[in-house]
């Protein structure tokens, strides 16, 4: 088929349902709703995978399917079209987009089948799908930030979609206000790219990139990457800006696995991928790129520690796991980002939707000091859980393994990087392993912690089959990107992700030769940490759980520090918002109450007044109307005449 | 020959009867209350300014007055027949013809 039209399908088909299911949003028939929903999002899939094999077909210098429907502005020198464009990059990412997003679809059905606002649900995913794809495949920046805000505004919905609790709309508005922050820094961003090249395609941005690298740390180029960076904060949820998505849990499960796991969350890494030519000749931006992303990771592991709510280990899970992704795109192994965004996407999809089906079973429990031993009772959910935990925590021949292991590697070996980085990313794998275990042990392991009143049992297949999907995915997801080194040993298998980028990712400048010893001797450092400090986790928390109370205890500042998140919220809280509130409500009262209204009042006075006087002579009666005629004719005859 | 007022009429004649008539159409329109009198009045005001019209026409020897005056006595008859459906409303609603009825104006 035409390409024009089966990037049209793919592009609509969501939006259609996105219609159907709006226009019957009171509808409270789940499995129409949800069957239309996933319908519309596997036609998409469908129309991927075609286009996607297509892509696959053509040499590999020239993939690329470039559709334009319109032209959308033209204003002068400032021209933006309706265009949208597939190549390696934003190939794989409409792959994830659709294809998880329609096992979330089809796990939703059952999910939600007891809500009432489920038809309304399913017209907000599938409007999210249309957003998400319309960033992965604008053509220009400016197309790009469309969907970039239509995907704010979905997750904004879905966050606070149960509104009527006020803590769950608050989640939802936090993290609107926190991504318009970034918003705005992306914008900037984008008017300094246009003045800079004179357009906001990106191909052609990419074309213009300068072969020299820039030093100035108040270039153009590094302080437009750098906007866009903080705009990738924001949407990506890292320091500072990374506060919304542990809140942004609020929403359904289902939705923090597509939208704050899965996709939404990747689209800041996915841009600065997209536009590696200009941020690999912006070093200062990388260097920041870097270290905000090994920050991230380490803090939002810590973190992740002293949780109690499943939903929340997995929120700052996901903060961390888009650190590393920062840190792999800030020494510049894109590719790696990459990889690491469509492993994280299938395990942490994976997660979700597990602890989803936890959740469910336990008639919306979400705290884990009340579950333990649901091994017995929810087998299925168990196993694929169990798949994506040793996912995550890297352990060969897992998907995370390979994906980490390579950004750990470049983080170390890059010229961008440095040891340092290195090593804050093994600490953050060795306590990513650590809280995924606890809450491995917490969940399923051990002791029964279940109240005599609920009784959690298996969900059914609607649910189970997206996990058992998604947990094969975690497991083989990692076989396409296999590092060299391990290739080399194994027989030539070769790197495909990394031979399928290569065209349209810059390699890293001056990038040593790769010492094979070296290389296998971090990977042997980072696997061993991550099975140490999983072995001590499973130690804690199945066989001695009292050990993790005394050590809280000893140490009871700091785990205090670290259980209230750092007080970062609080910090923001005093330091910006409610100084903030406080100015707002002073310009109020000085500056609207008692100036702008009062100038109106008084003008409202004088027309009143004036009115007052003039409505006198309107007494209604007609003969003196015509009285007022005859005057006037009277005085313009005098006039006339006189003169 | 001196010009005797009272047998040689002249166009100022014409225009002297002219205005006695629409003023005292005027003050009609103006002074009286009864709907149908002030409607007199207003056929008198344009009857007053047709006999202008036609004595310009007779002075100038241009037929455009006459012209004129066929267009006023068509609006005029018009009119009437407006004024008039007016007048039979308000008396069948008010039992009485009277100006004061129109009113509801009033700012």
């Amino acid at each position: 088929m035409d390409h024009s039209i089966l990037m049209a399908i793919l592009l609509l088909s969501p939006f259609v349902g996105f219609l159907i299911n709006g226009v019957r949003y009171k509808q409270p028939t789940y499995k129409i709703s949800g069957g239309i929903a996933t319908a519309a999002v596997f036609i998409s899939f469908i129309c991927s995978v075609l286009l996607f094999s297509d892509l696959v077909g053509m040499p590999a210098d020239q993939r690329k399917i470039h559709v334009k429907f319109f032209e959308w502005l033209n204003v002068d020198k400032f021209k933006v079209d309706a265009a949208f464009y597939i190549d390696q990059i934003s190939g794989i990412m409409i792959l994830i987009i659709t294809g998880v997003g329609t096992l979330i679809h089809l796990f939703s059905t059952e999910y939600m089948h007891h809500d009432k606002g489920v038809t309304k649900y399913f017209a907000y995913l599938n409007l999210f799908i249309f957003n998400m794809l319309i960033l992965v495949l604008g053509d220009s920046l400016l197309t790009m930030f469309v969907g970039w805000e239509g995907v704010g505004l979905c997750s904004y919905l879905l966050i606070g979609f149960w509104f009527t609790d006020k803590d769950k709309a608050a989640a939802g508005m936090k993290a609107f206000i926190t991504n318009r922050v970034g918003d705005a820094a992306f914008l900037l961003g984008m008017f300094i790219l246009f003045s800079t090249f004179g357009t906001l395609n990106i191909q052609e941005i990419n074309g213009l990139a300068p072969t020299t690298v820039e030093t100035s740390w108040m270039g153009a180029l590094t302080l437009g990457t750098m906007f866009l960076f903080i705009g990738a904060t924001g949407k990506s949820a890292q320091i500072p800006l990374y506060v919304w998505l542990p809140d942004a849990m609020a929403g359904p499960t289902p939705v923090s696995a597509l939208i704050h796991a899965a996709t939404m969350v990747t689209a800041g890494i996915y841009m600065i991928v997209r536009l590696n030519p200009i941020f690999i000749m912006t070093p200062n931006t990388m260097l920041v790129i870097a270290i905000i992303g090994a920050l991230t990771a380490l803090m939002a592991a810590s973190i992740g520690i002293t949780q109690w709510d499943i939903k929340k280990v997995l929120a700052y899970s996901t903060v961390s796991q888009l650190g590393y992704m920062f840190l792999a795109v800030g020494v510049g192994a894109f590719g790696a980002g990459l990889f690491h965004v469509m492993t994280h996407a299938f395990f942490k999809a994976l997660m979700f939707l597990g602890s989803g089906s936890v959740i469910h079973a336990m008639h919306e429990e979400q705290d884990i000091r009340k579950m333990g031993g649901l091994k017995k009772y929810m087998p299925i959910t168990h196993w694929t859980f169990f798949l994506g935990w040793l996912a995550i925590i890297g352990i060969p021949p897992f998907a995370g393994f390979f994906s980490k292991d390579e950004i750990l590697w470049l983080s170390f070996h890059s010229p961008m990087g440095h040891p340092v980085l290195w090593a804050v990313g093994v600490v953050s794998a060795g306590m990513t392993a650590f809280y995924m275990t606890r809450l491995m042990c917490l969940t399923f392991w051990g002791k029964s912690r279940v109240p005599k009143s609920v009784h959690p049992h298996e969900s059914p297949a609607m649910m189970t089959i997206p996990l058992i999907v998604l947990a094969v995915l975690s497991v083989v997801g990692g076989w396409i990107g296999i590092p060299e080194v391990i290739g080399h040993t194994f027989g030539h298998i070769p790197n495909y992700l990394g031979e399928w980028l290569a065209p349209v990712v810059r390699p890293i400048p001056n990038l040593a030769e790769a010492d094979h010893s070296l290389e296998w001797a971090l990977m042997g450092t980072s696997l061993g940490v991550a099975s140490i400090s999983a072995f001590i986790s499973y130690h804690f928390y199945v066989k001695s759980p009292e050990i993790p109370g005394k050590i809280a205890n000893s140490i009871k500042p700091v785990y205090e520090l670290v259980f209230k998140k750092y007080l970062v919220d609080e910090l923001y809280f005093k330091t910006i918002i409610n100084p903030l509130v406080e100015v707002s409500r002073k310009v109020w009262y000085y500056i609207d109450v008692n100036f702008i209204d009062k100038i109106t009042y008084v003008l409202a006075d004088l027309i009143k007044g004036g009115g007052g006087v003039t409505r006198s002579l309107q007494t209604g009666n007609v003969q003196i109307y015509a009285m007022y005629i005859a005057i006037g004719l009277v005085i313009a005859l005098s006039v006339i005449i006189i003169k | 020959m001196q010009n005797n007022f009272f047998t040689d009429i002249s166009l100022n004649h014409y225009l002297v009867l002219s205005s006695i008539l629409f003023v005292i159409g005027m003050a009609g329109v103006l002074l009286r209350r009864n709907v149908i009198v002030i409607l007199m009045c207003v056929e008198l005001m344009l009857n007053a300014v047709n006999i202008s019209f036609i004595a310009f026409s007779k002075y100038t020897q241009n037929v455009d007055g006459q012209i004129m005056v066929f267009f006023v006595m068509t609006i005029a008859a018009a009119e009437a027949a407006v004024g008039l459906a007016l007048a039979v409303t308000i008396f069948k609603r008010f039992k009485e013809v009277n100006i004061k009825f129109f009113e509801h104006l009033r700012g």
